[in-house]
C-alpha cells in the first residue's frame, strides 16, 4: 500500500514492520512523530510510552532490549547528550533483542540550542550510524538497523535530520503484524558491566570495527556511481539534492553516497578514490565524511584533493538546499550557469516574523504579572526550552538566559551564590520540570539557594506538538493513571513557600510575585493555564474605538499577536484573539470589552 | 509531468494541509509526492514555506529557487518573500489580506497589502488574488483560507489538478462536520480565479 507519509511517520512505520516490541522517548523536534505514529498505528503485543527524560528513556530500551524486545527509542539530539550516560554503557554491555536510537539532528538549526551532530555519537560510543537522505530511505534502514542491531548484539543509532523526519513522500509500506513475543530477560554476568567486562568489551568494540566497515561497504545504500576525474561525496539530505542537482546539471562525475558514516565504508571509499584528482563534499553540520576521506587519503597515501568545509568550499553551518549546492558543485565542476537569477532588491520592506506566543498565550500573562510584580527592582530571569523561552521577544523581554532543558532551576543558583542581592527566577515548563527541573529544586532547598521557580502549567508539552506527561495523567498506551502533583513533589522536597496562581487573573498572579519576592529562600509560583491549543474560547475581546485613547499600552507591553494599531487605535483582529482576556486588564481605560465568539 | 509548488505564508494559515492535499491529488493519479513543510518553532507566527513536488524521478521535496510552477502566498508579503522561488512563466494565486506582525504593531507601521500584490504584479505575468476575508466571512469560518486558495489554484489550470480531486482528498481527510464549509470555500476560490 501507498501511503503520503512524513519521514518520523515513516521511520515508525519501519519499525513496526520490523516487529519492534517497545518503543518509548522524549519528544523533540525534529523527533516527536515517531513516538505518536506508533501509538496510532500499533499492532497488539506493542508497547509505548513517553518517557519522562532521555536518559530514562535509555534505561528503559536497555531493559527491554536486555529481555529479548526490539526496542526504538527517540530522541532529539539535545536528548542523545541527556541520555549519553547509559548509552555509553549499553554499548559495552550490548543487547539481546534489537536497540535502536533514534537522534534527530537539527541542521540550522531550526528548532533547537546547537547544530550538534549525532554522527559523532557512533563513533564516540563504537556502534553504527545509518543516514537516511529521505523518508523512503528511513523506512527501509531502520529495519536494516534492527538487523545490524541484532546480528551484532549492539546498539545501532538511526540519524535522521529535520529535511528527512518532516518532509513527506509517497512509500510503499508493509502492512504491520503483532510482534513476536520476546524470550524474557535470562540471568547472566555479562548483563553486569565490572572493570574486567569492561576491558574485553573496549577490545572487541574496537576490533569488529574493520570487519564492519569491509560489510557496510556492501550496503545496498552506500553506493558509487559515474565516471572522471572529478568526484562529489555525500550523504544525508544533502545527497538528494546532490543528485537532483546533477541530473538537473547534465554532469557526469564519480558519485560516492555515504548513508553510514560510521563505521565508514572505507573499501567502498577507497575505490571510489582511486583515480579521482579532487573531490568535494556535500553534508551538513560537521565535515564528518570530509574527515574520514581525508584520513583514507593519508593512510593509503593517495593525492586526491579533499575540498569541503574545512577547505572554504562549502558551507560551515545552516542548511544546504539545491541552490547551494547547485553554486558549489557547478564551480567545481567548472560548468558556467547560465540563468540569471532575477533582481528583487526594489522590493517593497518585508517584516520579520520571528516566532511569538500565540495570541492568549497563558505564559504571555506569567510574564507579564511577573515583569510588573518587580519593576524597579534588580532581578534576572533565567529561561528554559518551550513555547515560553519566546517570551525573550520584545516587548515582554523576560528570558535572560536560556541554557539547556532544567537549567532556568539551576543556573539561578549559580547567580545567588556570586551576587545575592538581586531576585533570581526560574521559568520552568510542566513538562521541562519532570524531565530535568524537579533535581535542580532539591539541589536549591539542599545548598540554600535562594530563588523563586516560576513553573509554567499549562498542563502540556507544547512547543513539541502536545504531549502528555506525568502531571497530566494520560499515558500513550490510551491508559489514565494517577496525575502526579507538582505541589505535592515541591512539598515533599522542601520547599516551604509553594503559591499557585492563575496568570490570566493579572492582579492575583501580580499579588503572587510581590509576596513571594518577599520572603527567602526557596519559593515556586505554580502559574496554572492550559495552552490555548488545547481548547476552543468561548469568547473573544474587542476593543470599543470611541473608548480607546490611542495610548497604545496594551501594543506597547504585550505584544499579543492579535492586537494591531489602525489609526492610532488598538484593534483586535478577531479570528486570531483568544480571549484570554490580558489586554483588558492592561487597558487603562476600559476600553477593551469582551464580545461573544 | 513534474510540477512544483510553493506555499507560504504565517505559521497558524493551513498551509501544511494544503501542501498535503496537493501531494495527495498527485498520488491519487499515480504519481509520486513529496513535501517538505515548516513544522516547529516558526509554526508559533513565524514565516513558514511548504514545498510540494509530484511526478517521477524526484530525489528532495525541496523546490529550488526558479522552480515553481505555482506560488501559492497565503499572504501577500510572504508570497512577496518567496518570489525567487517562481518559475519565470509560474503563477501567482495570492490571498489579499495582510497578517499583521507584532513587529509592525510595535512600530507602529502597519503592513499594505495593495502595495505587495502591486509588486507581484510588477514582477509576474499572472497573479491571481483572491479575496479570501470575504470568503471566510461567508464560510464562517477564518481557517478555510487555505482550501479558498488551493480551489483558485485548481482553476488557473497551472497545478495540473481539478477542484473534483481536491475535493474527493478532503472528502476523504477532513472530519465529516467541516466538509460542507470547506467545499463552499473551495468552490468559492476557484470562482475568484475564473472571475481574474
Ligand atoms: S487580543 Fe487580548 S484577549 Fe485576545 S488573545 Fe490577545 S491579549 Fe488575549
Ligand atoms: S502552543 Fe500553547 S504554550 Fe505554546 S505559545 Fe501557544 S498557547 Fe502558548
Amino acid at each position: 500500500m501507498r501511503e503520503l507519509l512524513m519521514g518520523n511517520e515513516a521511520i515508525a512505520m519501519g519499525a513496526l514492520a520490523a516487529g519492534v516490541n517497545v518503543v518509548c522517548g522524549y519528544p523533540g523536534t525534529p523527533s516527536s512523530e515517531v513516538v505518536e505514529t506508533v501509538a496510532k498505528r500499533k499492532p497488539d503485543g506493542v508497547y509505548v510510552e513517553w518517557s519522562i527524560n532521555e536518559k530514562t528513556a535509555m534505561e528503559v530500551a536497555a531493559g527491554a532490549a536486555y529481555s529479548g524486545s526490539r526496542v526504538l527509542v527517540t530522541m532529539k539530539q539535545m536528548g542523545l547528550n541527556v541520555c549519553s550516560d547509559p548509552l555509553m554503557c549499553v554499548n559495552y554491555i550490548g543487547i539481546k533483542g534489537g536497540l535502536v536510537v533514534l537522534s534527530a539532528d537539527d541542521p540550522g538549526p531550526i528548532s533547537s540550542q546547537t547544530e550538534q551532530d549525532s554522527r559523532h555519537f557512533g563513533k564516540y560510543a563504537g556502534i553504527p550510524v545509518f543516514d537516511p537522505a529521505t523518508p523512503e530511505e528511513a523506512y527501509r534502514m531502520v529495519q536494516d538497523a534492527f538487523e545490524l542491531s541484532e546480528k551484532l548484539g549492539t546498539p545501532v543509532i538511526l540519524r535522521p535530520t529535520t529535511r528527512v523526519c518532516h518532509n513527506c513522500a509517497s512509500i510503499e509500506i508493509e502492512e504491520v503484524k503483532s510482534p513476536e513475543k520476546p524470550e524474557g530477560f535470562i540471568k547472566d554476568s555479562r548483563w553486569v558491566i565490572f572493570p574486567r567486562l569492561a576491558y574485553s568489551a573496549k577490545c572487541r568494540l574496537f576490533e569488529r570495527e574493520e570487519g564492519l566497515s569491509d560489510l557496510l561497504s556492501q550496503y545496498c545504500f552506500n553506493t558509487t556511481a559515474g565516471k572522471g576525474k572529478l568526484g562529489v561525496a555525500c550523504g544525508g539530505v544533502s545527497a538528494a539534492y546532490t543528485k537532483d542537482v546533477l541530473a538537473e546539471l547534465g554532469a557526469d562525475c564519480r558519485l560516492l553516497n555515504v548513508a553510514t558514516p560510521y563505521p565508514f565504508p572505507s573499501k567502498l571509499a577507497e575505490a571510489f578514490l582511486d583515480g579521482l584528482d579532487s573531490v568535494i563534499v556535500f553534508e551538513e553540520l560537521d565535515p564528518v565524511i570530509e574527515d574520514a576521506l581525508t584520513e583514507i587519503c593519508g593512510r593509503k597515501g593517495l593525492r586526491v584533493k579533499i575540498c569541503g568545509k574545512r577547505t572554504g568550499h562549502t558551507i560551515h553551518a545552516g542548511e544546504n538546499t539545491h541552490f547551494i549546492i547547485k553554486k558549489q558543485l557547478s564551480a567545481f565542476l567548472g560548468i558556467e550557469l547560465k540563468e540569471e537569477i532575477p533582481d528583487f532588491s526594489d522590493a517593497p520592506e518585508l517584516p520579520a516574523r520571528p516566532p511569538i506566543l500565540c495570541a492568549g498565550c497563558p505564559h504571555r500573562a506569567a510574564f507579564y504579572a511577573v515583569k510588573q510584580a518587580m519593576k524597579g527592582k534588580k532581578a534576572v530571569f533565567c529561561g528554559d526550552i518551550g513555547c515560553y523561552t519566546l517570551g525573550n521577544a520584545m516587548p515582554l523581554d523576560m528570558v535572560d538566559t536560556c541554557l539547556c532543558m532544567g537549567a532556568s532551576v539551576s543556573v539561578p543558583q549559580g547567580m545567588y551564590h556570586s551576587e545575592n542581592d538581586a531576585v533570581h527566577f526560574g521559568f520552568i515548563g510542566d513538562s521541562t520540570f519532570f524531565h530535568s527541573g524537579i533535581t535542580n529544586v532539591i539541589n536549591a532547598v539542599y545548598n540554600k539557594a535562594e530563588e523563586i521557580v516560576v513553573i509554567l502549567d499549562n498542563s502540556t508539552t507544547a512547543m513539541t506538538g502536545h504531549q502528555p506527561h506525568p502531571g497530566i495523567g494520560k499515558t500513550m498506551m490510551g491508559d489514565i493513571s494517577e496525575k502526579i502533583s507538582i505541589e505535592k513533589i515541591l512539598e515533599a522536597v522542601g520547599v516551604t513557600s509553594v503559591r499557585v496562581a492563575d496568570p490570566l487573573k493579572l492582579e492575583e498572579a501580580v499579588d503572587a510575585v510581590r509576596e513571594a519576592a518577599s520572603e527567602k529562600g526557596v519559593r515556586c509560583i505554580i502559574f496554572r493555564s492550559p495552552c490555548v491549543a488545547l481548547f476552543k474560547p468561548d469568547k473573544k475581546m474587542a476593543v470599543q474605538p470611541e473608548k480607546c485613547r490611542k495610548c497604545q499600552r496594551c501594543i506597547r507591553e504585550l505584544g499579543c499577536p492579535a492586537l494591531s494599531i489602525e489609526d492610532g487605535r488598538a484593534v483586535v483582529e478577531p479570528s486570531l484573539c483568544n480571549g484570554c482576556g490580558l489586554c483588558a486588564e492592561v487597558c487603562g481605560f476600559g476600553a477593551i470589552e469582551e464580545v461573544r465568539g | 509531468m513534474n510540477r512544483s509548488f510553493l506555499l507560504c505564508g504565517v505559521g497558524g494559515q493551513g498551509t501544511v494541509l494544503a501542501s498535503r492535499v496537493l501531494a495527495q491529488t498527485a498520488m491519487d493519479r499515480g504519481e509520486y509526492a513529496g513535501t517538505a513543510e515548516t513544522i516547529g518553532m516558526a509554526q508559533r507566527g513565524g514565516c513558514v514555506v511548504s514545498h510540494v513536488r509530484t511526478g517521477s524521478g524526484i530525489n528532495s521535496a525541496l523546490v529550488p529557487e526558479g522552480g515553481a510552477d505555482l506560488l501559492i502566498g497565503f499572504e501577500p508579503s510572504e508570497a512577496v518573500r518567496c518570489m525567487k522561488y517562481l518559475k519565470p512563466d509560474g503563477v501567482c494565486i495570492v490571498s489579499s489580506k495582510a497578517v499583521q506582525p507584532v513587529t509592525a504593531a510595535l512600530t507602529g507601521k502597519r503592513l499594505d497589502s495593495a502595495e505587495m500584490i502591486a509588486y507581484l504584479k510588477k514582477h509576474i505575468s499572472r497573479v491571481i488574488v483572491v479575496d479570501t476575508e470575504a470568503i471566510c466571512e461567508s464560510c464562517a469560518s477564518p481557517k478555510v483560507l487555505n482550501v479558498a486558495l488551493l480551489g483558485a489554484a485548481a482553476e488557473s489550470g497551472k497545478a495540473g489538478v481539478s477542484t473534483s480531486e481536491i475535493e474527493e482528498v478532503l472528502r476523504k481527510r477532513l472530519p465529516e462536520k467541516l466538509i460542507d464549509m470547506n467545499l463552499k470555500a473551495l468552490r468559492l476560490g476557484a470562482e475568484a480565479a475564473s472571475e481574474e
